[in-house]
């Protein structure tokens, strides 16, 4: 008992900062603080704008007392009473649920093709779906613009618009969660249907595709978040304030004079996102019951790196 | 028709057809066209929308403009005129946008050097040290994902205003006498706000790859007779080399892109970014012509990275 003693012992060495920082097993409680540090810088300031969209007065820098007002007491300015927001709000999940519904059926399919299809053209292909992935979002959106100006001009700024920009690049999640998923299942399952007298498009429908439904459920979900969330591509391509969602005007307010009203859309918007993600987590977690080799929180956030 | 050229394909036809008989007594075989043939919509739709809007970039980049400067897009390349470009190149490169594009590559790379220096203890903590809380970890890593990244900036600007919590924290710590104006156009506002922005996404793909190294090979090291350090820095650290940069590859690409960071926290032209100049273009009528330059001009500086980037990841995938 010489240099590890707790308090409690009568005669102690005294601490020494530098023996305990060269002790090579020592445990890490530096780097154990500073993650700790971290995660707390990465959430607090959020936290703060969420308790700030309940602030009895305007300010959103110091606290007047807890008032719904923000969210929908005021008749004129709150988040549900504003006429200009409560649309927006619909325009949001209208963008979302239709990017969700053309994206991950798109993605899938591409998916199950370039699992099987190998080659140059299959490889371009890839190339190309993931390079609108990685391409910075001002560009991409600038890019649509003037394509649907100049080119593709029957193809209306809007709602219309939009969703095809979010599409363009949200199609790589679905393939990229997808392609993941086939990797672990592989193909004998298909090839013990087809043993077993099914034609190769029943085994794809009846064994290959309720395989692929938990990466399904966790792309839709992404997906959805992320949609809802942007506010690159979607201010680009809307026509006007009316096919704007919550997310722009959240953009174009912060700009201008914010009142605590635009804290409660964001966390208006960080709950749906949150909701979603969750509801899609569980999906998946519940879907791949029995089937996964690492816990589902590593799993799903595979995804992502 | 005897030449090569049919025999080879003669051949060809015979090596498909042994193929597919082989295939048939495995059970499965699927005419050629049936996977790709799955891939179509996707190749389609990135086509139509992806590729084509690239070449429309170029068209309205090197097109004309007509009197009320609206863009007239030149499709064909022999018609191209390259006026309007070479002048924005020229404004890069001694002209007004000179500043411009050094305060933008300052403001990355500082935001990168300070996300890397954050960021890698971190990922290197919970890929070590993490054992049964990894999920924990990763769990609260990827939370700044699901927030958007506008909310992000939002909360940090209520903060930063005069009478916010920072200058209340930083007056009573005794840090700052009086309240600073963090709102009004400083460089180290924009940096502190890229910083906050992208640092979960350098973590995750620095963890992603500290996690593949193998324990055994650190104990070796140290087994060997290095110091904890020396095995850091001649182990560790080249093995993580290829996460490093991809890390810092997906968060400097939007960087380049980046208006909002900008637009949220300073507002100031001492702080414009390339992204600023090329929202400029999209805001005001007249200047389609510019903003495709200068997103041209974007996408030659950043080709590189982005295909090393693609690389990378297709190779992860693949040792998967």
């Amino acid at each position: 008992m010489s240099t590890v003693s707790t308090s409690a012992a009568p005669k102690r060495r005294r601490w020494n900062p530098l023996a305990w920082f060269k002790d090579p097993w020592r445990k890490p409680r530096i780097l154990e603080g500073m993650t700790w540090l971290y995660l707390a810088w990465s959430v607090l300031p959020v936290v703060i704008a969420v308790i700030f969209s309940f602030n009895a007065g305007r300010s959103r820098s110091s606290w007047q007392g807890f008032s719904l007002k923000w969210w929908w007491q005021d008749p004129y300015d709150s988040l549900f009473q504003n006429p200009l927001l409560r649309p927006a709000i619909f325009q949001s999940f209208r963008l979302a649920i239709l990017t969700t519904l053309f994206a991950v059926p798109i993605g899938t399919l591409f998916a199950i093709g370039l699992d099987r299809w190998r080659g140059r053209p299959a490889t371009a292909a890839n190339f190309s779906v993931l390079m609108a992935f990685v391409v910075p979002e001002i560009i991409l959106g600038l890019a649509l613009f003037l394509s649907f100006q100049n080119l593709v001009t029957f193809i209306p700024l809007g709602t219309v618009g939009q969703v095809i920009g979010l599409v363009t690049w949200q199609i790589a999640y679905a393939v990229i969660i997808v392609r993941a998923r086939l990797l672990t299942i592989g193909m004998e399952y298909e090839e013990a249907a087809m043993d077993l007298g099914a034609s190769p498009t029943r085994s794809i429908r009846r064994v290959l595709l309720p395989l692929l439904t938990p990466a399904m459920f966790a792309s839709a979900a992404i997906v959805f978040a992320d949609s809802i969330d942007d506010f690159v591509t979607v201010r680009y391509l809307s026509a006007g304030a009316n096919t704007e969602p919550l997310s722009v005007k959240i953009y174009n307010a912060a700009r201008a004079s914010p009142t605590p009203a635009v804290n409660a859309a964001a966390t208006f918007m960080l709950v749906a996102t949150f909701t979603v993600i969750t509801l899609g987590f569980f999906a998946y977690r519940f879907a791949t019951r029995g089937q996964r080799k690492e816990g589902a929180v590593k799993e799903f956030i595979s995804f992502e790196v | 028709m005897s030449d090569p050229a049919t025999g080879t394909s003669r051949s060809r036809r015979e090596t498909r057809r042994v193929q597919r008989a082989s295939a048939k007594q495995q059970g499965a075989w699927y005419p050629r066209w049936f996977w790709p043939s799955f891939a179509v919509p996707a190749i389609v739709w990135q086509v139509v929308f992806f590729a084509a809007s690239f070449y429309v970039i170029l068209a309205v980049a090197f097109g004309t403009v007509d009197f009320f400067r609206n863009p007239l897009p030149v499709f064909q390349p022999w018609w191209w005129d390259f006026g309007t470009f070479t002048e924005q190149v020229s404004r890069i490169f001694g002209g007004a946008y000179q500043q411009v594009y050094l305060r933008t590559f300052a403001y990355v790379i500082t935001a990168s050097v300070f996300c890397l220096l954050i960021g890698y203890p971190i990922a290197y903590f919970v890929a070590r040290y993490g054992g049964r809380r990894k999920g924990l970890f990763l769990g609260l890593l990827i939370l700044p994902f699901w927030i958007s990244y506008l909310m992000r900036m939002y909360a940090w600007q209520s903060l930063l205003e005069t009478d916010g919590y920072v200058n209340d924290l930083l007056t009573f710590l005794h840090v700052l006498q009086a309240p600073f104006g963090w709102l009004e156009g400083h460089g180290i506002t924009v940096v502190l706000g890229l910083v906050y922005g992208y640092l979960p996404y350098l973590i995750l793909p620095l963890y992603g790859q500290l996690d593949r190294i193998n324990q055994s090979q650190l104990e070796a090291g140290r087994d060997l007779g290095a110091s904890p350090s020396r095995t850091f820095w001649r182990v560790t650290l080249p093995l993580s080399k290829p996460g490093i940069l991809a890390g810092v590859i997906i968060i400097t690409l939007p960087m380049f892109g980046d208006y909002y960071t900008n637009a949220l926290l300073s507002q100031s032209p001492r702080t414009t970014m390339i992204g600023n100049l090329i929202d400029y273009t999209y805001v005001s009528p007249g200047l389609a012509a510019e903003g495709a330059s200068l997103v041209l001009t974007v996408v030659v500086i950043l080709i590189l990275p982005m295909l090393w980037y693609l690389r990378y990841t297709s190779r992860a995938a693949a040792e998967k």
